[in-house]
């Protein structure tokens, strides 16, 4: 197969051109869904300020259906494709597998997000991205999401193929890559993932047309929560890669431990698939023993995995800090990082507010009794914005400004504005996560486009802490919005205008990665060691504030009426 | 050397685990436990739990029930719509029906009885959210879902509907009385 191999000359990464081809175009494609999502973004918090209330009811729901369309499931979709493709064949430095199949899985993807928007825009489809039945939208709304899907399962399957194409042809020796590891986790997860969702949007989109007559309204959640609740431990199993990746290229961190932190991944594979459960503590269907066990035994261990990546990803920066020599006190490395680089500040800002706000607020939120405090109140929002925004979206911006470069071959345009665009962003949006999750804890409901309740035969007023909260969610909205689309600015300015970077020496050959030698990893072995107290301060720091939360929202619980 | 590529010792599997991350483990391990002992505990002292009798059933088999508790309990009707309010028997059993766009009928209750409350829906998925108590429960068509509640404060309380159900989603509010 004749095919081509590119050495980046900054970051001797190497691309084979298929691969590498594929890698744009999904990342473009993810660009231009987030750039529509963006725009959904602001009408949607635009219509939720309450002094503003832009859009009417109708195009509202429309509209938040499209954000969470093509938010979660497009942007995020098409970048994993990248960040697998990159994982794979870059960084074991192979062929990719069958890069028809590829391309085919590509174009499913882009037919199908492209359908499903135009059933949503159509306005006969606002049903969520959740489209709870039996609410239903039109058949061309599922079957989009079909194509999405399968499209995705043909590029975890190329990224399998590649793996078993690298290890044939001895590309590199050992084990696979950190990275790569991770990224493999991610695939397991998304191979689930992907069935359950075949499991339950095919006999709905059956539904639609009229071949089944009846689907039960509950089982339906318990399945699409299967997939709604795994697709974002994609998410988080691709940013911690992610994260891992940062670390590695700036600083040539490496893991404290391989053992630990590949065994932390692994976790994520084994109890992840069940912790869908969290989606139904306040359902009737579902007994409190099933809901018990699943919440704890199954996510506790996925929490004590992400625990365990959020001491890891930094000790492993610190570790290679102080190995440089910054050594002083408990946070010269820290100090000393290079703040004023968007991959690494966008990396760190992403660590600390998915550890802090959306780590923490997940496990409150799953708690069977303390759920009923929040069930579909703007706390959930609140709470995922700050996993799969701050956490995933903000770790793949931050990861472009490298990609740019070596991938595009292009200089970033306006290096000052690259600068500042993950505090933009990742501030913001964290805050805005945060009022959110203020104005839930008051008992604002999420999806709702009417805080004073018109047309309805009662009043009901909310307290004024929770309007003071929802005009927060705007500003905050409106500046994360314009820090996001600063971001898609930057990314297509640069790959328009960008200055043409040398691409590199081309061979039709892949130089495989060099063994490392017994004499370098004895040396490795012995005296390098170093300890990370910073690490420990903050992962200690985390620790405090959560166990603080969480009990305070027992107590929270302890004053509501008495249920049984 | 680094994350990006393979482990540059071969045996990586075989190296020792730092204390320290063995110390964070174990932290993490325990706390887990304990928040699983948390929601164990609360089953057993707390008392906030949500209540696990729930049945099948269909819109037709709810309406008629929920229909002769009102027809049994009726005390007055508000509102130029004339909805009723229905005092629920002191101990007893009462129905709620939510329904594109209402929580039907009114209730009232008195506070420090415990009342045996029946939630279902007639068509959509509808979000049982009492406000500011903020107690939020879902209500599933095909589901009647029996919840044990004891009002602890007397005073009117709203429901607010906090599942997507279509356009009229944002009026569909109901009321609770706690005398
Ligand atoms: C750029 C700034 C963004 C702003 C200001 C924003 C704002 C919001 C708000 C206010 C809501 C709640 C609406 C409601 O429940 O009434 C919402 C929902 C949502 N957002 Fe965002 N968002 C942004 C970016 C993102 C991104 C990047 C993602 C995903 C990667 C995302 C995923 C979602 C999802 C899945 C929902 C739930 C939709 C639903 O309830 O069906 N958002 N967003
Ligand atoms: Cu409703
Ligand atoms: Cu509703």
């Amino acid at each position: 197969m004749a095919t081509t191999y590119r050495t980046c000359p900054v970051s001797g990464l190497q691309f084979e051109d298929q691969a590498e081809k594929l890698m744009r175009w999904n990342a473009v494609a993810g660009v231009l869904w987030l750039l529509v999502g963006g725009i959904t973004a602001l009408l949607v918090i635009l219509t939720r300020w309450p002094a503003i209330k832009l859009l009417p009811a109708d195009q509202f729901y429309l509209i938040l259906t499209a954000h969470g369309i093509d938010m979660l499931i497009l942007w995020i979709l098409f970048f994993e494709m990248a960040v697998l493709y990159f994982a794979s064949s870059t960084l074991l430095r192979c062929r990719l597998a069958t890069p028809k199949i590829a391309w085919l899985g590509f174009w499913l993807m882009v037919v199908g997000g492209i359908m499903t928007n135009v059933a949503i825009f159509q306005g006969e489809s606002s049903v969520m991205f959740t489209s709870y039945v039996p609410m239903q939208a039109a058949p061309h709304f599922y079957l989009g999401i079909i194509l999405v899907a399968v499209g995705a399962l043909l590029g975890t399957a190329v990224f399998f193929g590649t793996l078993v194409v690298a290890k044939k042809d001895k590309t590199y020796q050992g084990s696979l890559p950190l990275v790569t590891f991770g990224a493999l986790t991610a695939a397991i997860i998304a191979t689930f993932t992907i069935l359950a969702g075949a499991g339950i949007l095919l006999p709905t989109f059956f539904w639609s047309v009229g071949l089944i007559k009846e689907i039960d309204a509950q089982l339906y959640r318990m399945v699409w929560w299967g997939l709604g609740h795994s697709s974002q431990q994609i998410n988080v199993a691709a940013h911690v890669s992610v994260w891992y990746l940062t670390a590695a290229v700036i600083f040539g961190a490496k893991p404290l431990s391989e053992k630990v932190s590949r065994f932390a991944f692994l976790l994520y594979i084994l109890f992840l698939q069940l912790a869908s459960a969290h989606h139904l503590l306040s359902d009737p269907g579902m007994s409190a023993e099933w809901k018990v066990l699943n919440t704890s035994y199954f996510m506790y261990f996925a929490v004590m995995a992400s625990m365990i990546h959020g001491f890891t990803v930094p000790g492993a920066i610190e570790a290679a800090q102080r190995r440089k020599g910054y050594t002083n006190g408990l946070f010269e490395w820290l100090r000393k990082a290079p703040w004023g680089n968007p991959v690494f500040s966008g990396m760190f800002i992403s660590l600390v507010s998915f550890g802090f706000l959306g780590g923490i607020s997940g496990v409150v939120l799953g708690t069977e009794q303390i759920n009923m405090l929040m069930h579909n109140t703007f706390y959930v929002p609140g709470h995922f914005h700050t996993t799969v925004v701050t956490g995933t979206t903000l770790a793949f911006m931050s990861i472009t400004y490298l990609l740019v470069p070596v991938l595009f071959r292009r200089e970033m345009i306006l290096p000052k504005l690259c600068q500042i665009q993950p505090y933009l962003f990742g501030i913001s949006m964290s805050v805005l996560g945060l009022v959110m999750m203020g104005a839930g804890t008051l008992g604002v409901s999420r999806r709702h486009w009417d805080m004073a309740f018109s047309g309805a035969p009662f009043q009901y007023e909310w307290p004024g802490a929770a309007y003071l909260m929802m005009g927060l969610t705007g500003i905050f909205g409106v500046i994360a919005v314009i820090g996001g689309g600063l971001w898609i600015l930057l990314v297509v300015g640069s790959l328009l205008f960008g200055k043409k970077l040398d691409g590199g020496k081309v061979s039709n050959q892949p130089t495989p990665i060099p063994p490392s030698t017994q004499a370098a990893s004895a040396v490795a072995h012995g005296s390098d060691h170093v300890g990370v107290p910073g690490t420990v301060v903050l992962a200690l720091l985390l620790f405090v504030c959560f166990v603080l939360y969480y009990f305070v929202n027992w107590k929270y619980l302890s004053e509501v009426w008495l249920l049984s | 050397m680094s994350a990006i590529l393979p482990p540059s010792d071969r045996l990586w599997w075989k190296q020792p685990i730092d204390k320290v991350e063995w110390a964070w483990i174990a932290i993490a391990f325990v706390w887990g436990m304990v928040m699983f002992v948390m929601m164990i505990y609360w089953h057993i002292y707390g008392k906030q739990n949500l209540s696990n009798e729930a049945y099948k059933t269909t819109p037709e088999m709810f309406a008629a029930k929920a229909e002769k508790f009102i027809a049994e309990n009726t005390i007055r009707t508000e509102t130029d719509q004339n909805i009723p309010v229905v005092k629920v028997p002191a101990g007893g059993d009462g129905y709620l029906i939510a329904r594109l766009w209402a929580w039907y009928p009114i209730l009232e209750l008195e506070k420090g009885q415990t009342y045996k409350i029946h939630l279902s829906s007639m068509d959509y998925n509808h979000g049982f959210s009492l406000q500011p108590v903020n107690i939020n429960i879902q209500v599933i068509p095909g589901y009647e879902h029996v919840v044990k509640m004891t009002p602890t404060k007397a005073g009117t309380y709203a429901i607010v509907c906090n599942e997507y159900c279509g356009i009229g989603h944002h009026s569909m509010l109901g009321r609770i009385y706690v005398k």
